[in-house]
């Protein structure tokens, strides 16, 4: 028998919403974490409350890769509807756990996987004659299985399913017997050594986290200030604003008197938070709102309002699949479009494009900077892979710099200016001044409007003076490069890759792959919009340049395209838009070899 | 302040300082008058021009913020958004004086949404609807406050109900609902006033006829109609902390309705009117005659919870007295050990 494989496989559970797994899950994932070894967890659910298939997969990677493998090693099948295909897509040489109940579990019909039958039900029956408990417990038999199969450390998982469960001594001991029976139950049925895959401890995490993207970009806002958070429940974007308020409910909210250093409003629809958000970065607080496409769609208005009139705020949008509707509860990348050119009219939009939990952290702080140092909406573009996935990321740091809240001109400033023009270039880098409502200053008032405006603020219809605010607008968010992250730059050759959030995670390993097998490659992993020097740069010196991207249209790639038009023809799309986290596979595809496609120079 | 004189309110600024651009609206329109009784309402309650925060959202009255309080802070949204925009600015900074001026088209069609929303949530703030059932920037179309059957000139008829805002305002638990007319001044100041002294949502359905495209004879948002059957409620006065005026107290004939602020609404009952604005019930009676009654429209302060019983959307949101806007880094972020301890609950 060939040595088991340490700590590189992917575990899946097929189960069904609702159900109870979540906690089963998580434990196992955390407790392979906490024993040192990297994990990347998935969860692929569906659209609903209870009831349907869900899968939870969790990456072990000793190489600490994050992205989906888009192979299933060790399954574990829990659900009758799925479970058909979940045997298909076993991995041969996997292993397959399978609940004695599934119809399946008598004849799998594959001889080149190991089958490990478990009667779950059988087994939590011991342990709560409430039918709806039982069925949560079974749950933690598997946890047992497959700690007993994979060898995890018990002592770990003990004290992670203590946490799991808040040390609630009577729910932590209930559990811990069913997990122990779980164990008991593979010891004395099961050859372990049958199992082709192990976990050993090693100490690969140490001051890593694990965190959900959501959580990420949350703490980004508190840390960052946002004191107003205006918001409307969409999937995958509500646990954003929901973890912001239960943040600032920890860290806001004056123990002695009540006072909350934030307002939040659940609005009445997407308009109402957008509006919200407008009208308090014009008043000078610090506001955002976390939304998916279907909500970008109906704040298009008042962000061309925001552009034009020159308010900042901030919107997070959690890109989900469109069109429409579309998979509410699968990921892509298909708003980035939409996000840098929202609304009528010529606009863009500066849009960051955080990668992983740091990102999501730091640059959600930093975008509150940008909003108010351009006095714009600024998007901060994530999606539903990374933003209700659990992933690792180093322990964040808490961000000390001070805020920079801009060119306003409060009372005392005011003094020593001649003429107040609210849409005026003072110093020539398109950025005008601002005051706020409630300054007492004669000079400090003016009116905004999203009509026609004079350098002063005045209405106008007038060509030349509408025409000298719109160039002077254009002006400030092209230098908006000055302010928003660089993009990040590695590795050699003439080949390029242009990718961004959670696409990266892909491409790196993918880059990994291909340097195996004999193809260096460069990387240019984007962090905001508009383009930045480097990356036009960038493209001009690759022979062949690919934008991996999760979308049908290849929307960055139409972007990178108008920015570099002598390059058109040496630029191509690699475009993975199913739904699924992106995975290395279409990357390693599409440069393998013999498959590449000749570049047209 | 400075010291009052006849030309200066009690914090020494003249009527003048409440001033606005010269207005672009057809001469004579109702909302140019509504403008008129803003000003005269921030001067004479001695409001901090620098603390209005005018907004508003599109068509000819979202226009008239650039035509009062120069002083004031300007924001003329989109249509219908004014609420949510009107909302986050006072979330930003609780001391501002936030006017929403609208329109029927702004609040009762596109806006309605966000209008009901704001009311529920009581938002700190006067809304006033310039109201003229019609849209004038357009020029001349139905809106959802025009009378049932009310003609235009292509011969198109209404065929819709018009809606109450005022009622719907009182369903939704407002607790300040009146509706005036542009042509009284004396009505109006008092209630513009008062809506300012009031905690929380107020609103005020201002009939305010459009000279250009809805001043016919039958419609009951033009003058000639009003100047028949427009039945005012009460007599309105406005009695400020700093006024030596005595509330007079002629029991039977005068209701003095208690501001937060220390002011009163002195309300003069009239000989064929009993109202009384701190009724809920009768003012629901009220709307009832006004909608049952064709040929009359019942002007005044409809009703008023002098209690603020419902607290304003600061208060539920327990905002401290210093503006959310001006919290720095030290109020906002959390200690060094306190974000330590959030980091260790993620391993």
């Amino acid at each position: 028998m060939a040595p088991p494989v340490i700590n590189d496989f992917t575990l899946a559970v097929a189960t069904v919403n609702g159900s109870g797994s979540a906690s089963s899950n998580t434990i196992l994932a955390k407790t392979i974490f906490r024993m040192g070894v990297p994990v990347a967890p998935k969860n692929l659910f569906p659209s609903n409350i209870a009831g349907l298939p869900t899968w939870y997969l969790v990456r072990v990677s000793e190489r600490g890769w994050q992205s989906r493998s888009g192979r299933r090693e060790f399954t574990v099948a829990f659900n009758e509807a799925t479970v058909a295909q979940d045997i298909k897509l076993v991995t041969p040489g996997g292993v397959l756990v399978i609940d004695e109940d599934l119809s399946a579990s008598k004849a799998v019909g594959r001889d080149d996987i190991t089958v490990f039958v478990v009667p779950m039900a059988a087994i939590a029956k011991d342990f709560g004659p409430d039918p709806r408990l039982r069925k949560l417990l079974a749950n933690m038999v598997y946890v047992g299985v497959v700690a007993e199969l994979l060898g995890l450390d018990m002592t770990v998982l003990e004290q992670t399913l203590a946490d799991q469960f808040n040390g609630k001594a009577k729910v932590v001991k209930l559990n811990l017997d069913v997990v122990h029976a779980g164990v008991k139950y593979a010891r004395e049925h099961f050859d372990k050594a049958s199992c082709p895959f192990r976990v050993q401890s090693r100490q690969l995490t140490d001051g890593k986290i694990l965190i959900e993207g959501n959580a990420a970009t949350a703490l980004g806002a508190l840390v960052g200030g946002a004191t107003v958070c205006a918001w409307y429940p969409i999937t995958p974007s509500s646990s954003v604003c929901e973890g912001f308020i239960d943040l600032a409910k920890e860290y806001r909210v004056d123990k002695t008197t009540g006072e909350a250093r934030f307002a939040q409003i659940q609005a009445e629809d997407e308009l109402a938070s957008i509006g919200l958000v407008m009208g308090a970065g014009w008043a000078g607080a610090r506001a955002f709102t976390a939304t998916a496409g279907p909500g970008i769609s109906l704040m298009a208005e008042l962000v061309g309002f925001g552009y034009y009139a020159e308010i900042p705020g901030v919107i997070v949008d959690v890109q989900r699949v469109g069109p429409s509707t579309g998979m509410p509860t699968r990921t892509q990348q298909s708003d980035i479009k939409s996000c840098y050119r929202l609304s009528h009219g010529d606009t863009e939009h500066i849009v960051l494009l955080p990668s992983g939990p740091q990102e999501l952290y730091e640059l959600t702080a930093q975008s509150f900077d940008i909003a108010e140092r351009y006095q714009t909406p600024v998007f901060v573009l994530t999606d539903l892979d990374m933003g209700m996935n659990i992933w690792m990321a180093d322990t964040f740091p808490l961000l000390t710099e001070p805020y920079d809240r801009g060119k306003v001109l409060d009372k005392e400033a005011l003094k020593a200016v001649e003429n107040f023009g609210r849409y005026k270039d003072v110093d020539g880098d398109g950025i005008p001044y601002r005051t706020l409502p409630g300054t007492h200053h004669p000079k400090a008032p003016y009116f905004t409007r999203g009509s026609g405006h004079t350098e002063s603020a005045s209405y106008t219809e007038d060509s030349d003076e509408y025409k000298v605010v719109l160039d002077r607008i254009k002006r400030k968010i092209t230098g908006s490069t000055a302010h928003t992250p660089a993009p990040v730059i590695t590795g050699e050759g003439d080949i390029g890759l242009i990718h961004f959030g959670s696409s990266s995670f892909a491409v790196d390993e993918a880059r990994d792959v291909l340097a195996r097998e004999g193809l260096r490659t460069r990387s240019c992993r984007l962090r905001a919009l508009p383009l930045h020097a480097e990356v036009l740069e960038f493209v001009r010196s690759c022979r062949s340049i690919y934008v991996v991207e999760q979308n049908r249209d290849g929307q960055l790639t139409d972007i990178i395209r108008l920015a570099v038009p002598e390059c058109i023809t040496r630029i191509r799309s690699i475009l993975e838009y199913g739904g699924m986290p992106m995975s290395a596979t279409p990357v390693v595809q599409a440069l393998s070899v013999g498959k590449r496609e000749p570049a047209h120079v | 302040m400075s010291e009052t004189t006849a030309s200066t309110n009690h914090i020494g600024l003249a009527r003048a300082d409440y001033g606005g651009a010269k207005s672009t609206l057809c001469l004579g329109c109702g909302h140019d008058q509504i403008t008129r009784h803003i000003i005269a309402a921030t001067y004479e309650s001695g409001v901090d021009p620098y603390n209005v925060a005018k907004t508003s959202g599109i068509g000819c009255s979202s226009k008239t913020g650039a035509y009062f309080i120069n002083k004031g802070y300007g924001i003329n949204s989109v249509h219908g958004r004014m609420p949510s925009v009107a909302t986050g600015a006072a979330m930003a900074n609780r001391h501002l004086v936030v006017l929403g001026v609208s329109g029927d088209g702004d609040t009762a069609s596109i806006g309605m949404g966000q209008f009901v929303h704001a009311v529920r949530r009581n938002t700190n703030m006067v809304y006033i609807v310039e109201n003229n059932g019609v849209y004038g920037l357009t020029k001349g179309q139905f809106s959802a406050t025009s009378d049932k059957g009310a003609k235009v000139k292509s011969g198109d008829v209404n065929d819709y109900a018009d809606i109450d805002l005022c009622q719907i305002a009182m369903d939704l638990g407002c607790g300040f609902v009146a509706r005036s007319f542009s042509g009284d001044a004396k009505q109006m100041v008092a209630l513009i006033r008062a809506a300012i002294a009031h905690k929380g949502f107020a609103l005020i359905d201002a009939i305010s006829p459009c000279v250009t495209f809805n001043n016919l004879a039958d419609s009951t948002k033009g003058f000639a109609w009003l100047k028949e059957h427009n039945v005012t409620l009460h007599e309105l006065g406005f009695v400020a902390p700093y006024d030596a005026v005595q509330v007079e107290q002629a029991p039977g004939s005068v209701v003095s309705v208690d501001m937060p602020d220390g002011s009163h609404l002195v309300v003069h009952k009239l000989a064929d009117q009993e109202h009384d604005p701190t009724d809920r019930a009768a003012a629901l009676a009220v709307l009832q005659r006004d909608r049952g009654e064709a040929g009359h429209v019942y002007t005044g302060l409809l009703y008023c919870d002098p209690a603020a019983s419902s607290p304003p959307l600061e208060e539920s949101k327990h905002l401290p007295d210093a503006a959310l806007a001006t919290l720095n880094e030290k109020d906002l972020r959390p200690s060094r050990e306190q974000f330590a301890e959030l980091m260790a609950s993620f391993r």
